[in-house]
C-alpha cells in the first residue's frame, strides 16, 4: 500500500508527504478512529442528556441544562488538560491504564482514551442541543392530533413524533459530527499522533516543504469533511418526506 | 408543564411519580457530587496551598493582564478582521460574476473544512516564521487562524443575512434606479448587518473559546497562564477549575449581550442558522 521512494533527487513540494505515504494514512488512520470512537460515545451520551432536558423530571432537566451550559462554553482543550493533567490525579480509573488495545499497526492506549473521553464529553452536549432543535422542530400540533385519535403515549412517539424529530435533527447533527472531526486535531497535541500530531512532526522535519505538507494535510481533512457531508445530505434526501 | 409535544399536561398521578423519579435522582445527583467532592478532598486537591496563588494579588493580576486581557484582545482582533474577511468574500459569493463567486466559494469551504489548529501551526511556522519575540509570533498565528476559520463563517453568516433580506427591497431599490453597488451597500447591507451582529457576538465565543487552540503552539493568554502556576504550586485541578471558571463566565456574559442585541435589534426571532461545510445551500453556485 505505501509506496516509498527512496530518495528522489528532486524534492517537489510534498515529497516529505509522498516518501512517507504510510505514515500520512496511518495519522489519518487515527483520525478516522478518534471520529468514530467519539462520535458513537456522544451520540449515545447526547440522546441521554437530550432526553433528560425535553423530560418531565424537573431535577433531570436542570441538570442537563447545566451540563450543557458549562461544557458548551469551555474551550476544548481546557478539556482535554483536565484529562492529562487533572483527572488521574483524582481518579484512578482516568489514568486509562487500563485500555491496552492493539488492532494492527494501530495502539490504543491511555492517550487516545483521554483524548475520546475530552472529545465524547464535550461534542455530548451539542448532540443534546441537536437534537433537542430536532425535537422543537415538530409542530404541537402533530403530537396532539396524534393523542386525539387516542394512539397511546408509545404510539405518540414512535409513530409521529420520533419520526420527525429525527429527520429534523439530522443537519444539525451532521455540522455537530464535522466539527467532532476537526475537533479530533486537538488529539494531536496530547500525545495521539494523528493527522495534526504527524503535520507538525513533517512540518519540523522537513522545514523547506512546510506549504506542501499543510496543503497534503489540509487535502485529507476536506475529504473527510466532504465525505461526512456527503452521508448526511443523502440520509437526509433519503428520509425526506415529499 | 403544559402541554407540549412530548407529553400532554401530567394529571395528579403522574405529577405523584415525576416527584419520586425526581427525588431518586436528586439524591443520585447529590450523591454523585459528594464523591467527586470526596476523592477532591482525600486527593488533597482542596487543601489552602492549592487555591492560595487564586488569592494572591500577584497571581490574580497575571491571570487577569497577562491571561485574560490577552485572550479577549486576540478574539476581538481576530473577530473584528474576520468581520472585514466575512463581508468580502460573503459579497464575492453573492457576486453576478462566475469567476468571483467561484474563488470565493472554494476559499470559504476550504477555511471552513481545515481544523484551526492546523491553520495555526501552519502560521507559526510558515506565515509569521521570523515574528520576534515568540509572544507577537503566536500572537498573529493565532489572529490569523482565528481570521480565516471564523471569517470563512461569517461570510456564510452575511451571505445568509443578506439572503434574508425582503427580496423587495432590492427590486425596489433596482425599480428607483440604483446601481448594484448602491444596492448592496445602501440597501441590502445595513439592514443585514442588524440581522447579524448576534451571529457575529455568537461567533466571538467560537473565536474566544478557540484562542486557547494557541497551546498548540507556544500558547498566549489564559490557557498559557495555567502553565506557570500550576508548574509553580502543583495545582492542576485547582488551576484548570479557575481558568475554565474564568472562560465560562466570560462566554456567558457574551452570550447575554449577543441576546440582549437579538431582542433590541431583530426582536424574538431566532438567531441566523448557517449550514454545514459542503452543504448544498439553494443560491450556491
Amino acid at each position: 500500500m505505501p509506496a516509498r521512494f527512496g530518495n528522489p533527487p528532486e524534492r517537489s513540494g510534498v515529497s516529505a508527504v509522498l516518501d512517507n505515504l504510510d505514515l500520512y494514512f496511518k495519522a489519518f488512520g487515527y483520525t478516522v478512529f478518534l471520529f468514530l470512537v467519539s462520535a458513537v460515545l456522544a451520540l449515545v451520551l447526547g440522546t441521554v442528556l437530550a432526553a433528560m432536558r425535553v423530560g418531565p423530571v424537573s431535577v433531570l432537566r436542570t441538570f442537563g441544562t447545566a451540563y450543557v451550559t458549562l461544557v458548551r462554553n469551555t474551550p476544548l482543550v481546557m478539556i482535554f488538560l483536565f484529562f492529562q493533567l487533572g483527572a488521574p490525579k483524582i481518579f484512578d480509573t482516568l489514568r486509562f491504564t487500563w485500555v491496552d488495545i492493539h488492532i494492527g499497526p494501530y495502539d490504543f492506549t491511555s492517550f487516545f482514551s483521554a483524548a475520546v473521553a475530552a472529545l465524547s464529553l464535550y461534542t455530548a452536549a451539542f448532540i443534546c442541543e441537536a437534537i433537542r432543535a430536532g425535537v422543537n422542530a415538530v409542530p404541537l400540533g402533530q403530537a396532539e392530533a396524534a393523542r386525539a385519535i387516542g394512539l397511546p403515549f408509545g404510539g405518540v412517539m414512535s409513530q409521529v413524533v420520533l419520526p420527525q424529530a429525527f429527520r429534523a435533527s439530522v443537519p444539525p447533527l451532521a455540522s455537530t459530527l464535522i466539527a467532532l472531526l476537526k475537533n479530533t486535531s486537538i488529539a494531536g497535541v496530547f500525545g495521539v499522533i494523528e493527522a495534526v500530531g504527524r503535520m507538525k512532526g513533517f512540518t519540523n522535519d522537513y522545514a523547506d516543504e512546510r506549504v506542501g505538507i499543510f496543503v497534503a494535510f489540509a487535502l485529507g481533512y476536506v475529504v473527510l469533511v466532504e465525505i461526512v457531508s456527503l452521508l448526511s445530505t443523502l440520509l437526509e434526501r433519503r428520509w425526506k418526506v415529499a | 408543564m403544559s402541554a407540549g409535544v412530548l407529553f400532554d399536561a401530567p394529571g395528579p398521578a403522574t405529577v405523584a411519580r415525576h416527584r419520586t423519579y425526581s427525588i431518586v435522582a436528586g439524591i443520585a445527583l447529590v450523591a454523585g457530587v459528594a464523591f467527586v467532592l470526596w476523592r477532591l478532598y482525600a486527593t488533597g486537591q482542596l487543601e489552602y496551598d492549592k487555591w492560595e496563588p487564586f488569592l494572591t494579588p500577584r497571581y490574580i493580576e497575571a491571570i487577569l493582564v497577562d491571561g485574560l486581557m490577552v485572550t479577549l484582545q486576540m478574539a476581538f482582533s481576530a473577530v473584528i478582521l474576520a468581520v472585514v474577511f466575512g463581508v468580502l468574500f460573503g459579497v464575492g459569493k453573492l457576486s453576478d460574476h462566475a469567476w468571483v463567486r467561484w474563488p470565493c466559494w472554494l476559499v470559504v469551504e476550504f477555511f471552513r473544512a481545515v481544523p484551526v489548529i492546523m491553520l495555526m501551526i501552519f502560521c507559526f511556522y510558515t506565515v509569521f516564521g521570523d515574528f520576534d519575540p515568540l509572544s507577537r509570533r503566536t500572537y498573529w498565528s493565532v489572529v490569523l487562524a482565528l481570521t480565516l476559520y471564523n471569517g470563512a463563517v461569517l461570510a456564510e453568516v452575511f451571505r445568509a443575512g443578506i439572503n434574508a433580506v425582503p427580496r423587495g427591497q432590492a427590486e425596489a431599490a433596482y425599480a428607483i434606479g440604483m446601481r448594484k453597488t448602491q444596492v448592496m451597500t445602501i440597501v441590502l447591507l445595513p439592514q443585514a448587518v442588524k440581522i447579524m451582529i448576534p451571529a457575529i457576538i455568537s461567533q466571538m465565543v467560537v473565536a474566544l473559546k478557540d484562542t486557547s487552540l494557541g497551546y498548540a503552539v507556544a500558547g498566549l493568554g489564559l490557557t498559557r497562564i495555567a502553565k506557570p502556576i500550576y508548574q509553580q504550586f502543583a495545582n492542576h485541578v485547582p488551576t484548570i477549575i479557575v481558568i475554565t471558571a474564568i472562560y465560562v463566565i466570560v462566554n456567558l456574559l457574551l452570550t447575554a449581550i449577543a441576546m440582549w442585541l437579538q431582542r433590541r435589534l431583530v426582536g424574538e426571532k431566532k438567531v441566523l442558522e448557517v449550514g454545514m461545510v459542503g452543504e448544498q445551500v439553494p443560491g450556491r453556485p
